[in-house]
């Protein structure tokens, strides 16, 4: 399916759906995500098979701060759908999917580890790619580059580059 | 055995002898020099690095083992891939706050005397990843005899550290 014919297909499901630069993404609620996502896998004209990546991305500005992310890929039709949950701060947990594609449980795990995004039912959430006492959750916009300053020989100093430029 | 590397010879009344003569006295069979300098010799010419490759610095330091390089030349090729052989610790690359306590194990392990060559600016100050997950400088957690710039350092350049660092060992006194 074109990404316009995907959008029309998940749309009179889903109707937060939007097309950009030749991708679709679909969002829905953290209730309906587990629906969405047996319907999308078990559907004979979707069958997206495959789930490619567990993201995140953190916007501090909005409500829903923090938005976890599907890619998902049908190898029978060879098309791609993102699907996108939106959770807030203080409720940062949606649920596992790493029952319905085994990809997920690594996936989660990372998102765990960089952006403290709780997933509910995972058999194993601990972090996976920092070492297991690391305090804080990096990729979180807040958390701060660190690094530290450099000092020259002529006695000049450079400061770390988050104090260096004005973002 | 080429004369000119045996640093601090002392022979006989005459202080300063040309190189012919000094030829002549090692044709006598008599050479004499101080015991730990002697042994800087020693531990100077058969320099075994420990096999360290943490990212893009090691493709350099692999070149400058390989054929067109040939660190062969200087008797610091064998890259020992246990450290309890290894005498020298290349650093090549980034350590990320993971590796460090790897890098601080690996660098324990090594037998005495040892010494840690610094590769590239990532190892000796974080280089452009001035970040929370990389370690800045790796002299904060081992010492550091030799610092290689660069990003990174060409093998001319880790042969020419290397080279300033075998001087260093071969000048320094250390309990034997």
């Amino acid at each position: 399916m074109t990404p316009d014919q995907l959008a029309e297909r998940v749309g009179a499901r889903y109707p937060d759906v939007l097309t950009s630069r030749g991708e679709t993404t679909a969002i829905v609620d953290r209730g309906g995500l587990l629906d969405a996502l047996m319907w999308l896998r078990e559907d004979a004209e979707l069958a997206f098979d495959f789930l490619s990546s567990v993201t995140a991305t953190d916007r501090p500005q909005q409500q829903l701060r923090f938005w976890v992310a599907y890619e998902l890929y049908s190898t029978v039709h060879k098309h791609r759908l993102r699907v996108k949950v939106g959770v807030a701060e203080d409720d940062a947990r949606v649920p596992t999917v790493s029952f319905l594609f085994p990809t997920a449980n690594w996936h989660e795990r990372e998102t765990y580890d960089f952006f403290g995004i709780t997933f509910d039912g995972h058999p194993d959430l601990t972090r996976i790619l920092l070492p297991d006492d690391w305090e804080g959750f990096p990729l979180r916009k807040d958390y701060g580059l660190g690094g530290v300053g450099t000092q020259y020989t002529d006695g000049k100093v450079m400061p770390p580059i988050d104090e260096r430029l004005d973002w | 055995m080429p004369v000119e590397r045996i640093g601090g010879f002392e022979l006989g009344e005459k202080a300063e002898l040309t190189p012919e003569e000094i030829e002549e006295q090692v044709r006598r069979g008599i050479l004499l020099t101080r015991l730990d300098r002697a042994v800087g010799w020693a531990r100077k010419q058969s320099m075994w690095p420990a096999t360290f490759g943490l990212a893009c610095c090691a493709i350099e330091m692999m070149t400058a083992g390989a054929a067109n390089y040939d660190l062969a030349r200087w008797g610091m090729e064998i890259f020992r891939a246990s450290p309890r052989q290894a005498d020298l610790m290349i650093v090549s690359g980034r350590v990320s706050q993971k590796m460090a306590p790897v890098l601080r194990r690996i660098y324990d392990q090594m037998a005495e005397p040892k010494w840690v060559l610094s590769m590239g600016v990532c190892a000796s100050a974080g280089g452009m990843f001035t970040n929370y997950a990389i370690v800045q400088g790796v002299d904060t957690i081992v010492p550091v005899d030799m610092y290689v710039p660069g990003c990174p350092p060409k093998p001319e350049m880790l042969m020419y550290g290397i080279l300033r660092l075998q001087e260093k060992v071969r000048e320094e006194t250390r309990a034997l």
